[in-house]
């Protein structure tokens, strides 16, 4: 793909965020930025390219950090929320 | 090993990728509500599973080794802190959530100019694999160190801002350097003498002086800014990622660092917002630089009215409408659990009990609402500032805990203030309003409250988990 086209993905995206998050209630906030959190770790997968298929020995340890560092990101940041919405309850849970 | 699904037409990869990102989008629509909220976030971490499994099968994996070491290592780091982490201490962990990806962003975005520089590699990279490149170390590598300071003051650890002369020159001139070296590394001109590869040293110089801006930057904010900073990084640690979608051509990544992005920046200027603050004012600002010094206790002498953990379980008899108004007080005298508590029995006893939480009170958005979650407190009890603000008139009690600045009636009335302005509780249009507090020492804001000298108000001083604790004893012992 070219910028240009990565740069309608973005456009698009930011407008998308910004109509759900909107509506995203105050009491929700927390498990909202350590969700979302968990979601920047997509950076992962960068990172799984270039630790798997680094040419050169430091290529591949920065991916192996890279992949640490990501792979914490998303399990952790995924748990986290897990665990704070379950306490989450309504009246009649 | 060569990928498995190699065998595939190209199109089942970016396919897969678009599945993964329509699930993130729904698990956000799905945050919209407490009840639908955990299945959101299944359903975001099944978009992760997508994308990261088909990553894992279609690339050809050299080392898999490496990779699997790497997938375990970071699955364990984050399962066991996720899984042992006191809820108290959840701005801290997300802080360093925050830090995590964006760091790993700018090493991918490393790995990729040393691969694409490599032996084998061409000579002179693509303007929009360097430009992204530089904008992933920029913005990573400030998000990484500048979220490890933001954990180690929700730690405790460096608790005071730091201020000291000429500081913003300081953040500008790193800057600066950071922009030198992106400029460096875009033009592919030389500014390093440390080796023919130029292009590599400069990406690491930028990382370097991004870092070191990160620590600069959040190095001078307090505690109570901390909902906008752990607001902001979050925001960083998408872009970051977006930036390295760019670097590497990948539209899962571009989507989804976007949406955080969007995420991160709305909650940041909400946070804004709820303090009638600019960011540029909490970030290179601060109360203490326009503030006189002037004698704090000076109001209250002969002005306060104190009271006891009795008077007040008597006033609780006869109310009918309560309002909980908690702060970062509550937090940090473990209160949750013992307000939780009074609140239970109000209810049982046909009081009808309701949370107001203004929207900065705590170190992260939402805090207030996750401790009470974890006591128990149905979502439903959780009222936000508009909300609250006209009940406030048939409320026959409020208590206030651990909570100061949020509930300054100064925001409204002095235009001098340092919080004029900033949306609070207006507590006072309450019969009785019942303030807990270790003393009259002033919030972060650094200025007397004039709410603790009104007619209606009462103190009761003392720890929080203890006056509450003693509010439930006492209640209960009128209602046996």
């Amino acid at each position: 793909m070219g910028v240009v086209e990565n740069l309608t993905l973005f456009v698009l995206a930011a407008f998308v965020g910004y109509e759900v998050i909107t509506k995203i209630p105050a009491t929700l906030h927390t498990p909202l930025i350590s969700g979302t959190n968990a979601i920047s770790g997509i950076t992962l997968i960068g990172s799984v390219v270039v630790a798997g298929a680094g040419q050169s020995t430091l290529a591949t340890v920065l991916g192996f950090l890279a992949v640490v560092m990501a792979t914490t990101n998303v399990v952790g940041g995924y748990l986290v929320s897990h665990r704070m919405l379950r306490r989450f309850r309504g009246r009649e849970d | 090993m060569p990928g498995i699904a190699a065998g595939l037409p190209p199109a089942a990869l970016s396919l897969a990728y678009l599945a993964a990102a329509v699930l993130f989008i729904h698990g956000l629509r799905q945050l919209t509500h407490p009840r639908t909220a955990r299945r959101g976030n299944i359903f975001s971490a099944a978009g992760m599973v997508v994308a990261v499994g088909v990553t894992v099968l279609w690339f050809e994996i050299i080392s898999p080794i490496v990779l699997f070491a790497g997938l375990l290592v970071g699955a364990a780091i984050g399962s066991w802190l996720a899984v042992t982490v006191d809820t108290t201490d959840m701005p801290q962990l997300v802080g360093l959530f925050n830090g995590f990806g964006g760091g790993a962003s700018a090493l991918v975005a490393g790995a990729e100019l040393v691969d694409l520089f490599g032996p084998s590699g061409p000579t002179v990279a693509p303007v929009e694999t360097t430009t992204a490149a530089a904008a992933t170390g920029l913005i990573g590598g400030v998000t990484f160190w500048g979220s490890l300071v933001a954990a180690g003051k929700l730690q405790g650890y460096v608790e005071d801002p730091i201020h000291y002369p000429g500081e913003n020159t300081l953040k500008a001139a790193f800057f600066g350097l950071a922009v030198l070296a992106g400029v460096a590394l875009v033009t592919q001109i030389e500014i390093s003498v440390l080796s023919a590869a130029t292009w590599v040293p400069s990406y690491w110089v930028l990382v370097a002086a991004a870092s070191i801006l990160g620590i600069l930057l959040v190095v001078p904010i307090g505690g109570a800014d901390m909902p906008v900073v752990i607001a902001l990084l979050n925001a960083c640690s998408g872009l970051a990622a977006a930036a390295t979608g760019f670097a590497l051509d990948n539209s899962v990544l571009i989507v989804a660092g976007t949406l955080v992005g969007a995420s991160g920046l709305i909650l940041t200027f909400i946070m804004c917002e709820s303090m009638n603050r600019t960011l540029t004012n909490v970030l290179f600002g601060g109360y203490s630089a326009d503030e006189p010094s002037g004698d704090v206790a000076d109001i209250y002498t002969g002005n306060v009215m104190s009271t006891s953990p009795e008077e007040v379980a008597m006033l609780l008899d006869v109310a009918r409408r309560v309002v909980i108004v908690p702060g970062y007080g509550m937090a940090v005298g473990k209160a949750q659990h013992a307000v939780a508590e009074l609140a239970a029995l109000l209810e049982a006893n046909d009081v009808e009990v309701i949370f107001g939480v203004h929207p900065v009170a705590g170190r992260m958005p939402g805090h207030m609402n996750v401790l009470l979650a974890e006591a128990n407190v149905p979502y439903e009890q959780m009222a936000e500032l508009e909300a609250v603000n006209p009940m406030f008139s048939q409320t026959d009690v409020v208590i206030v805990t651990g909570a100061n600045d949020v509930v300054n009636p100064s925001a409204l009335s002095e235009t001098s203030s340092p919080i004029a302005g900033m949306p609070v509780l207006h507590v006072w249009d309450a019969q009785t309003v019942i303030v807990n507090k270790r003393s009259l020492s002033p919030g972060y804001a650094g200025i007397p409250n004039p709410l603790f000298t009104y007619d209606n108000t009462y103190m009761l001083f003392g720890d929080a988990r203890e006056a509450m604790q003693a509010l439930v004893t006492e209640y209960k012992d009128t209602h046996r």
